[in-house]
């Protein structure tokens, strides 16, 4: 029988292989280097083509163009989240006939691009101006700033509608049944127990959708509504400056991580309670 | 040989062929196929919107796919790169990247040409142009859906490639990617359906897709509802036919899972 008499003493590690200039680095370096010069190239185009004047001209334009794109998307919000609620509970419902109603909006409006349902309220409606007009409705349909609060309305509404159901769905059925057993009445425990979870599961994707519903608003411009996107358009075809663009591109990249960060900071203070 | 294919796909055109939906409904109406109505041009843009998006998916596939190595490598400096891209495209409208990748490329094109003494305009190509944007945007939504699809399939994966002796770009062809499409098909899938929506956006710098046919039809006839809700119907269509078929390919890629 042999047994082991003397362990193998102990030895220093391998030494480990130093790459100095790994593949990843390299090309970390190259598309680094690329993104700086484009943004080099995009300064020296501003200030190279900076002229006052068109600064004069456009840049109050811009402000204003900003501020109704800013007002439309929160007008939307707040009315598709109003016109949600009642989708999102007909979708829950057991009404069969109610239930496929909510469905089919919700489906209808989440796989038509939003371009094609604003030309249909925009110049689809704008067929029927005698109906429309006898109804007292006209002065409404006739407006592009309308139509495009009503299309974004509708289309956010059946987003909306899906992100509150699932919210509503995800809180486990225990709640429910907890509520019950405490005699909450059925309207209390909506308020008081199963919302405020469903909200905070909400809350994320609502962010989302809002940061959707800016860059989506952009298409307004088409029907002629001088929001951030019209008013660009405008001062392009003005002037053929493609710095037009990018003063567009900066303005919409500060909106929209703006609002990123102004919602993580929102999540991380409303959901402070469930950290561990 | 190509005649006989044609000659098939004009047999089976669903729209304005011999069982097509506008031959069969559409006769002496407004959407009747040749000279009497506009079904043509419409199936025409039809079949330029399933181009573009099919056209654009593998090339953004790859470009996300790219992107998302780079945003899971350890190194910082790539990482960085990747975020400033995402970052950028995923907070830009969609219109607005069309009009700078348009444009941009024009001027771009244009001052290289310019550098080699040929002083004419440029005019690029609408399809090229719509596809590089919505390229772009699909590449960096599809990035985010890969990163997440890399971050649920375990490290020991790659170590078990590299027990066997595999090499890196082995053990990432055959067993990170089977697993990887499959997480990731469900966002891609979601994915799919928009870049089928976003290709609508291609229609205002004058490619003749689905919505600038039948904006020309509701123009000229003057049936602008009619034809708008002809051109909703058919992304509607698009987009059943698109989710029945992703699931059954979801279906086929799960088929090793087993019932659970």
């Amino acid at each position: 029988m042999s047994y082991v008499k003397e362990l193998i003493p102990p030895r220093a590690p391998p030494a480990l292989a130093v790459r100095s200039l790994a593949p990843a680095r390299v090309a970390g370096i190259a598309v680094l280097l690329l993104w700086a010069a484009l943004a080099i190239a995009l300064a020296f185009m501003m200030i190279n083509g900076w002229d006052q004047d068109k600064f004069q001209r456009y840049g109050p334009r811009y402000l204003h163009g900003l501020w109704t794109t800013i007002s439309l998307v929160g007008l939307s919000v707040i009315l598709g989240a109003i016109l949600s609620a009642p989708i999102a509970f007909a979708r829950m419902a057991k009404n069969k006939v109610l239930n496929s109603i909510a469905y089919a909006y919700v489906y209808v409006f989440r796989s038509t691009p939003l371009l094609a349902q604003l030309f249909l309220i925009y110049y689809g409606l704008g067929s029927f101006r005698p109906q429309l007009e006898s109804v007292g409705l006209w002065w409404f349909f006739r407006e592009a700033w309308y139509c495009g609060l009503f299309s974004l309305t509708l289309n956010t509404a059946a987003y909306q509608a899906e992100i509150l159901r699932g919210a509503i769905e995800s809180v486990p059925r225990g709640q429910h049944e907890g509520a019950a057993a405490l005699g909450l009445s059925k309207r209390n425990a909506f308020r008081k127990v199963i919302l405020p979870q469903a909200l905070i599961v909400a809350l994320r994707p609502y962010g989302n959708e809002i940061v959707l519903l800016i860059k989506g608003s952009a298409v307004v411009a088409i029907v002629t509504v001088y929001d951030l996107m019209g008013e660009t358009r405008y001062a392009f075809s003005r002037t053929f400056d493609y710095q037009s663009y990018l003063w567009a591109a900066i303005f919409y990249l500060a909106i929209v991580e703006a609002l990123r960060h102004l919602w993580a900071f929102i999540e991380a203070r409303l959901t402070r309670h469930l950290k561990r | 040989m190509s005649g006989f294919f044609s000659a098939l796909f004009s047999a089976l055109d669903p729209l304005c062929g011999p069982v097509g939906l506008f031959s069969l409904f559409g006769s002496g109406s407004l959407v009747a196929c040749g000279e009497a109505g506009w079904g043509d041009e419409i199936a025409f843009g039809v079949k330029v919107t399933i181009t573009l998006a099919i056209a654009t998916l593998p090339v953004g596939l790859v470009i996300g796919f790219l992107i998302a190595l780079a945003a899971q490598s350890e190194d910082k400096l790539l990482k960085l790169a990747a975020g400033i891209y995402t970052t950028i495209f995923r907070g830009l409208p969609e219109l607005l990247t069309l009009f700078i990748v348009y444009y941009g490329m024009q001027i771009l094109i244009q001052a290289v040409l310019a550098s080699f003494g040929y002083e004419g305009r440029v005019e690029i190509n609408a399809f090229f142009a719509g596809m590089a944007a919505l390229a772009v945007v699909f590449s960096s939504y599809s990035s985010e859906v890969l990163l997440s699809a890399f971050r649920a399939i375990p490290r020991g994966q790659y170590e078990a490639g590299d027990a066997l002796g595999l090499h890196r770009s082995r053990t990432m062809l055959l067993v990170i990617l089977p697993q990887l499409i499959r997480i990731a098909l469900p966002g891609l899938t979601n994915l799919w359906l928009i870049l089928l929506k976003d290709t609508s956006y291609v229609s205002v710098i004058g490619l003749a897709d689905i919505l600038r046919q039948t904006g020309i039809a509701a123009r000229v006839s003057k049936e602008a509802f009619f034809f708008y809700s002809i051109a909703c119907l058919l992304y509607l269509i698009l987009a059943m036919i698109s989710s029945v078929g992703l699931g059954f390919v979801e279906r086929w890629a799960k088929r090793s899972e087993g019932h659970r």
